[in-house]
């Protein structure tokens, strides 16, 4: 059997997805959620006010009410934080009980005997609040002026980095500096948050959820409520989604499991998509301050990126982000002096959490802005200026200013593949000819490299154990989380080659906490190089056991034993075919025999995180009449290591590169003065489809990294990474005519067309 | 995002839907795709104490050659509108505005009769009509009445309709060999528009319909008439939003819907002296 490794497997999950559908916690049938009631938040309409009353008279005698909680009735104080090092004065409560800080903060928990009549019942709850200042937008929490948080004394959550030196900018014949925007996004994830619940017969509590994280999520429920771990059994079926989002447990989604255990009924939650807008994390969410400098020969001397986080009401994995962008300030370039600092501050709007990316796109989208807006100033062409400051690639592992070790990387050849394939000469050259015949169409081309980490400082390790049934057929578990990412084939496939068992025969468990008790899940791009890793080494040690037995059987010694990977059986060295042979059936059986078992586990921890990069171009053209931005051509260099299996990872790079390019053109969670949310519905939201995207030309690219096994890096989240910068530089640079150096995102038509149009009024000023 | 409840009505019959909208009157609402009923109940905008489903009334669903023009009952899909040949020959502007509605799903569901009886100002289909000098059809407990299109439109999701009546037949003048234009500004292919125009002009024949400036669908009289005295598409597109009342929202303010509406109207405008089509 040649190696699958590289080849284009084609998805073993996707013919049960695609035809049955899958199994989501709102399908979940198990005989344990018979007449389970449903729970129905009411939520909160207000962004900040005093809570002076709940009346929930009416909640209790409408139809179907079997229950109804307020925070008096929980007595449950606060959730944890979800990063232990926020400030305590800022948690959660379970529910509002005093004070609401955000539109859609729960309030009441009703239960009914239908999912409907929840609804009609939230109907009936009367909420009294005394409105208080609201504090919509982050640059108005960091005066302090209204405070979320009293007790806490500010509205500052987090605080990373250095202030920088002022005279790092001394020696730099030019300086540019630019206030950038990171809009908020919605995450969006097609299945909405969903959990489930039920006491088992052995009185332990089954809780189905949605989660990229089910053993973290059992950890948490367990913690926040004094439980043991073992009382607990967390199952995440099929997933549809979750960018992040997903990672942690919410408060609804523990409260879910606790009402459980304190009523002893199970319990079905299912949000709505309306809830899930305004309630589930959102993503991203920074203001930056950027300041660069250099020399006119286009050497960058100094950066500086001041960030201000937006953390939400709830600072969670939101504040936490920053310390990712400044891991990853410098980007792919050798500046000498950068520097960057950041405060996470609170404002009345829903807590921010990772979102594909974390961190990372705000650190690429600033660093690769501030190139772009250099090489303007010195009137150097971006490619040029990037190929100038590039880390040099003998200098690896490098070691950034702001503490990054990159592990290995070809940054000049990723640009210079790009370049090439996106012919750039012949687009400067279309471009130029527009320009000069005043084309009311335009044509602009976006550049962007980046360098990520993944597999970062918190990625712990994974683990996985493989077991050889007695049919032959082999069992992997994994403590990751698929929930769209492929693993149950590219596991199937690591296990296959190196046990010499086919695809069919090997099935892949994950997400059961019965199952596989140790995981970290699945967020950071750590799956493969993590989990996949884990699962070369359990198998290689099942392989070692297997041969073992095998000697025994065949009646050699253990080092002439072999295992012939096209058959699937093993042999003496050297033997010839249709000589003795044992099957893993038989050497299964004969294991078990002897009281032992075909199984190996294995947890793998790298010894550091790895760093793809890559280099993107983006090519639009602008309706300078209508303001209306169109992706023409996306052309993208990818390099994450070895490649596994081809077909998974460009699937990874198609859905990263269309969510990049959303959030440069279409995506934002819009708040308004009073922090009302006013995206709200998917018809406001407006997230991208493939009719407004181009087939995306994939360049393939391979450095192995040497800090694990199959030479992996993540691929998840690159795609966007590099996208969201290089269709916003391609907006850019098709409004530069216009005098225009910097266009926040999203690139509507409005924000373009009004871009256009301040660019008219100064030439026509300047023409006076 | 679930409905408040409501009784449910599926009449067999056109005289069984309307003795049923005249016992019911504004308690009840009529539900033919539900594309634009369906979602307004979930957010609870609408709640209605019966829906009349008129889904199953076959009889209401038809393309029909009637000499000068083309009757196209009301419950016809955008869908079968888009493909009708009878349109797409006599009537192609109709046919082709139809095949820009949403996206397949809601052309599937949607209909010719509840896109009109909804009036709203930012659905295509109104603006369409508008322009080609539509008529329509109401049936209802005076019988049946025939009402011009630009009487219609009474205001914000408000028709000349009365809640007893329901609108049966849409009457389109065949406009074969007239230039036309379909221009719609959308962000994203299955979006409203944030602007539109519908420009029929040549043969004797103007006609200029607009999505999304104002209240309800509007035509653009004043460009009309400069259209019929000789403008250019500049100068008449120029007066694209004269007696417009715009409204501001997260895609458009008022002045970004003016300016669209100029630049449409005389894309339109070029585009049917071209004599292409889309
Ligand atoms: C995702 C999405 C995208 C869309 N995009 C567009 C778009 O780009 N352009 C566009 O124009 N539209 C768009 N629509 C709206 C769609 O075209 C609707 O189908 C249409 O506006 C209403 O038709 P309906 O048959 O679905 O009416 P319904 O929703 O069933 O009814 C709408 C209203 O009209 C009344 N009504 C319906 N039929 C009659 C009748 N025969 N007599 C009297 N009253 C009646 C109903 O009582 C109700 O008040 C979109 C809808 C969705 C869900």
């Amino acid at each position: 059997m040649a190696s699958l490794h590289g080849q284009r497997v084609v998805r073993q999950e996707d013919r049960a997805l695609l035809t049955r559908g899958g199994t989501y916690v709102a399908d979940v049938a198990d005989p344990l959620l018979d007449g389970a009631a449903h729970v129905t938040f009411v939520r909160s309409t207000m962004a900040h006010a005093r809570i002076t009353g709940i009346d929930v008279e009416g909640v209790r005698t409408a139809p179907g009410v079997v229950g109804v909680f307020t925070a008096a009735d929980l007595g449950l104080g606060f959730a944890p934080m979800a990063v232990p090092v926020l400030p305590p004065a800022m948690a959660r409560p379970w529910l509002a009980g005093e004070v609401v800080r955000f539109v859609g903060e729960p309030i009441v928990v009703i239960l009914t005997e239908r999912r409907d009549q929840g609804e009609d019942a939230a109907e009936q709850a009367i909420i009294d609040y005394e409105p208080l200042p609201v504090v919509a937008h982050p640059e108005d929490a960091r005066n302090d002026e209204v405070l979320l948080f009293p007790d806490h004394g500010s509205n500052t959550a987090a605080v990373f980095g250095d202030e920088g030196d002022a005279s790092e900018f001394a020696d730099c014949e030019v300086v540019v500096r630019e206030r950038l925007v990171n809009q908020r996004v919605a995450v969006a994830p097609l299945e909405v948050r969903s959990t489930a619940a039920a006491v088992g017969a052995d009185g332990r509590l089954n809780v189905w959820m949605s989660t990229q994280a089910p053993q973290s999520a059992r950890h948490a429920i367990t913690r926040a409520f004094g439980w043991e771990l073992d009382s607990v059994r967390l199952i995440a079926p099929d997933v549809g989604g979750g960018f992040g989002a997903k990672i942690g447990p919410y408060p609804e989604e523990m409260l879910v499991a606790w009402l459980v255990r304190h009523l002893g009924r199970p319990l079905r939650w299912l949000e709505t998509r309306s809830e899930n807008m305004v309630a589930m994390g959102h993503g991203r969410g920074q203001i930056q301050h950027i300041t660069i400098g250099g020399g006119r020969d286009g050497v960058v001397l100094a950066y500086r990126l001041d960030i201000l986080q937006d953390s939400g009401a709830y600072p969670s994995m939101g504040a936490f982000l920053p310390y990712m962008t400044r891991v990853m300030a410098a980007g792919v370039y050798a500046i000498p002096n950068v520097a960057c600092h950041a405060t996470s501050v609170v404002t009345n709007t829903m807590t921010t959490v990772a979102y594909r990316g974390a961190g990372r796109p705000e650190a690429t989208a600033a660093i690769e802005r501030a190139m772009d807006l250099f090489a303007a100033e010195i009137g150097m062409s971006p490619a040029e200026v990037r190929r100038r400051n590039l880390i040099d690639v003998a200098s690896f592992p490098h070691t950034t200013p702001t503490g990054a070790v990159y592990d290995i990387g070809d940054y000049r050849r990723a640009l210079d593949l790009v370049l090439d394939a996106a012919g750039y000469d012949e687009l400067l050259a279309e471009q130029a000819s527009r320009r000069a015949s005043g084309a009311v169409r335009q044509i602009g081309i976006g550049l962007a490299l980046y360098v990520e980490i993944t597999a970062g400082p918190t990625a712990g390790k994974e683990s996985a154990r493989v077991e050889i049934r007695p049919d032959g057929r082999a069992m992997v578990f994994t403590g990751t989380s698929p929930h769209g990412q492929g693993h149950e084939t590219s596991w199937a496939m690591i296990a296959s080659d190196v046990l010499g068992i086919g695809l069919d025969d090997i099935e892949v468990i994950h997400g059961d906490t019965d199952l596989v008790p140790r995981g970290m899940g699945t967020m950071g791009s750590r799956s493969l190089q993590l989990g996949g890793s884990a699962v070369l080494e359990a198998s290689e040690q099942v392989l070692d056991l297997a041969r073992r037995v095998a000697a025994e059987l065949l009646g050699v010694g253990v080092d002439d034993v072999v295992l012939d990977h096209d058959a699937g059986v093993f042999r003496q060295a050297h033997d010839a075919v249709g000589g003795a042979s044992v099957s893993w059936q038989q050497v299964a059986v004969a294991a078990a025999g002897e009281g032992g078992s075909l199984a190996a586990g294995a947890d793998f921890q790298a010894s550091t995180p790895t760093y793809p990069f890559g280099a993107h171009v983006a090519v639009v053209e602008l309706d300078s009449e209508t303001g209306l931005v169109t992706l023409d051509r996306f052309i993208a260099v990818d390099d994450a290591g070895r490649v596994l299996n081809p077909l998974i990872a460009e699937g990874q790079r198609h859905g990263g590169i269309a969510q990049g390019a959303a959030q440069a053109l279409c995506e934002e969670m819009v708040y308004d003065d009073d922090a009302n949310p006013l995206t709200t519905t998917f018809a406001d939201y407006t997230f991208i489809s493939a009719c407004e995207l181009p087939s995306f030309e994939l360049v393939a690219m391979e450095t192995p990294t040497p800090v694990n096994p199959l030479g992996a890096k993540g691929v998840g989240e690159s795609g966007t990474i590099g996208s969201t910068p290089a269709v916003q530089n391609a907006v850019v640079d098709a409004l530069s005519p216009w005098g225009v150096r910097h266009l926040d995102m999203p690139a509507t038509p409005q924000r373009v067309w009004r871009a256009i149009a301040a660019g008219h009024d100064l030439s026509s000023r300047q023409g006076t | 995002m679930i409905p408040a409840s409501f009784e449910y009505e599926r009449p067999g019959s056109l005289d069984e839907a309307l003795g049923l909208l005249a016992e019911h009157g504004d308690e009840a609402k009529v539900l033919a795709g539900g594309h634009s009923l369906l979602p307004l109940m979930k957010l609870r905008f609408a709640t209605p104490a019966v829906v009349i489903d008129i889904g199953r009334l076959d009889s209401l669903s038809y393309v029909r050659d009637e000499g000068d023009h083309v009757a196209v009952g009301a419950l016809t899909s955008h869908r079968d509108v888009a493909r009708a040949e009878l349109l797409r020959r006599h009537v192609p502007l109709l046919a082709h505005a139809a095949g820009q509605v949403g996206d397949p799903q809601v052309r599937q569901r949607g209909t010719l009769g509840g896109s009109l009886a909804h009036g709203d100002p930012a659905s295509d289909l109104p603006a369409v009509a508008l322009a080609l000098g539509a008529t329509f059809v109401a049936d209802g407990p005076q019988g049946r009445r025939e009402l011009a299109g630009d009487t219609f439109f009474e205001g914000f999701l408000e028709t000349a309709l009365t809640p007893e009546e329901l609108l049966v037949e849409v009457r389109v003048p065949k406009v074969d060999g007239v230039g036309w234009s379909f221009q719609k500004l959308t962000k994203r292919a299955q979006d409203w528009a944030i602007v539109g125009a519908a420009v029929l002009h040549g043969n004797g024949r103007t006609g200029v319909g607009l999505i999304n400036m104002g209240p309800t669908p509007l035509r653009a009289l004043d460009v009309e008439s400069a259209l019929r005295a000789g403008a250019s598409a500049s100068d008449a597109a120029a007066l694209a939003d004269v007696g417009t009342e715009p409204t501001a929202d997260l895609n458009a303010d008022e002045a970004f819907r003016r300016h669209l509406v100029r630049v449409l109207v005389r894309r339109g405008i070029e585009e049917a002296a071209a004599g292409t089509s889309g």
